[in-house]
């Protein structure tokens, strides 16, 4: 049996450990182990599809899929970028998640109790596939910053959590986009468990005039990358 | 070549989006993965997600990926066109945690795929762990303990150290004619479930 070439390891110098004791809660829930490597077999190189046709046409758009009786209060912005893989190849077709605070930093979960007001027009989640071009493009709001319980006057910076999958159980990713210039990343020990400078600025969108739209909304591109194949196939 | 994206922690408010349905929301997968017309055994897998101090984890988000009855992903890069792919079975599945960090899956216990050179693996469900204090998932297989012979000869548990390779396996027992495995996920200490480097 021949098999599409394997996938490239994860790269632990770009990716955070498990634990990370600044991040309170690691400190017990990471592994002590060391982890156990196996070869990837079609069970790590395969992994599920989702159709763009599960997804309603209002999904990639915040402002407008939980609407009740107006927009969402806060600043109206776009994001959009390109997943590819590490040989820079686009990702079409791949379902990406995401969800977030409210304009207010204040999310819909039940869990949350910060003192700030939900948004009756705001949930926080969406969804969409990539295009041919491995594409995608959301339409919400910025994201507030929010307390957490982590050690003293702890605040996340402004996040959108992001959810991916791209071709096989072994791609997918589970992350946080961030906003350029945002004062709070360089004290947060999320942030901070990416411990590489250049790794780190890979998880930071790029505010873009070219994607802002006159008097309706600010853009910013975020370019997602996932692990990629070995350039050539393998005998299994 | 364009570095990875670093992973960060799914965080402790994901439900409302991965796993919606409690907020009145449809979710892409949930954790009945089985419906009426898949072929295959039904089966429950079910297990509870603990840290450290043994404590319960309870925001969770415990995936799973699995082959068919037949031993077939469906997936285009399994080229084995003589193993037949089920059209009512999805092979992924998704459960959050409860307070007590349980999840549970009801699904088809998956057939034998081939691993490198054609040896044959064990049947197996891929599973991957998020939660609030992890900062990259973690992957790891549910084997079943009713599959000894397979068990003994599969490559990926023969690479795992004997004395641990039990918490790979999920122990069976019948409940109202179905098989109910067991399968806990230590995410450390005593125990320690098995982790994988993929």
């Amino acid at each position: 049996m021949t098999l599409n070439a394997f996938y490239r390891p994860r790269d632990w110098e770009s990716q955070p450990p498990y634990l990370h004791p600044d991040y309170a809660s690691t400190v017990l829930r990471s592994p002590k182990q060391d982890l156990v490597k196996i070869d990837q077999t079609l069970s790590e190189v395969t992994g599920p599809h989702f159709s763009a046709d599960a997804i309603g046409p209002l999904h990639a758009d915040l402002t407008t899929n939980a609407a009740v009786n107006g927009e969402p209060i806060g600043e109206r912005i776009i994001v959009t970028g390109t997943v590819m893989d590490e040989n820079g190849k686009p990702v079409p077709d791949t379902l990406i998640e995401i969800w977030q605070a409210n304009a207010c930093g204040r999310y819909i979960h039940e869990v949350d109790q910060h003192d700030a007001p939900l948004d009756p027009n705001f949930f926080g989640a969406g969804r969409c596939v990539t295009d041919a071009d491995g594409r995608y493009r959301f339409v919400t709001v910025k994201p507030g910053a929010y307390p957490w319980k982590n050690h003293h006057n702890a605040w996340r910076p402004n996040h959108i959590h992001f959810s991916l999958f791209g071709p096989s159980f072994a791609t997918r990713l589970v992350t946080q986009m961030y906003f350029p210039g945002d004062p709070l990343q360089p004290i947060d020990p999320i942030f901070n468990g990416v411990r590489d400078p250049e790794a780190q600025a890979r998880m930071v969108a790029d505010f873009s005039i070219d994607i802002t739209e006159p008097e309706w909304a600010l853009g910013y591109v975020w370019d997602i990358v996932l692990r990629g194949r070995d350039a050539t196939p393998m005998e299994s | 070549m364009p570095g990875q994206t670093p992973s960060q922690t799914v965080g402790p408010f994901f439900a409302y989006a991965l796993t919606p349905e409690l907020y009145g929301r449809q979710g892409i997968a949930g954790n009945v993965m089985a419906g009426d017309d898949t072929q295959g055994d039904v089966i429950r897998v079910e297990g509870r997600v603990i840290d450290g101090d043994g404590q319960p984890v309870p925001d969770a988000l415990v995936e799973v990926w699995q082959a068919n009855a037949a031993g077939r992903y469906r997936h285009a890069d399994d080229p084995r066109d003589d193993v037949p792919v089920d059209g009512t079975f999805t092979g992924f599945g998704r459960s959050g945690t409860d307070a007590d960090g349980r999840f549970w899956f009801e699904t088809v216990k998956p057939g034998r795929v081939p691993g490198r050179g054609n040896a044959p693996q064990a049947p197996h469900i891929n599973v991957a762990v998020f939660a609030r204090g992890m900062l990259t998932h973690a992957y790891t297989r549910i084997y079943f303990a009713d599959e000894q012979e397979a068990n003994a000869i599969d490559p990926v548990l023969n690479t795992v150290d004997e004395a641990r390779r039990g918490t790979l396996i999920g122990d069976a027992r019948p409940v109202h004619g179905r098989t109910v495995y067991c399968f806990d996920i230590r995410l450390q200490g005593d125990g320690e479930t098995v982790f994988f480097d993929v």
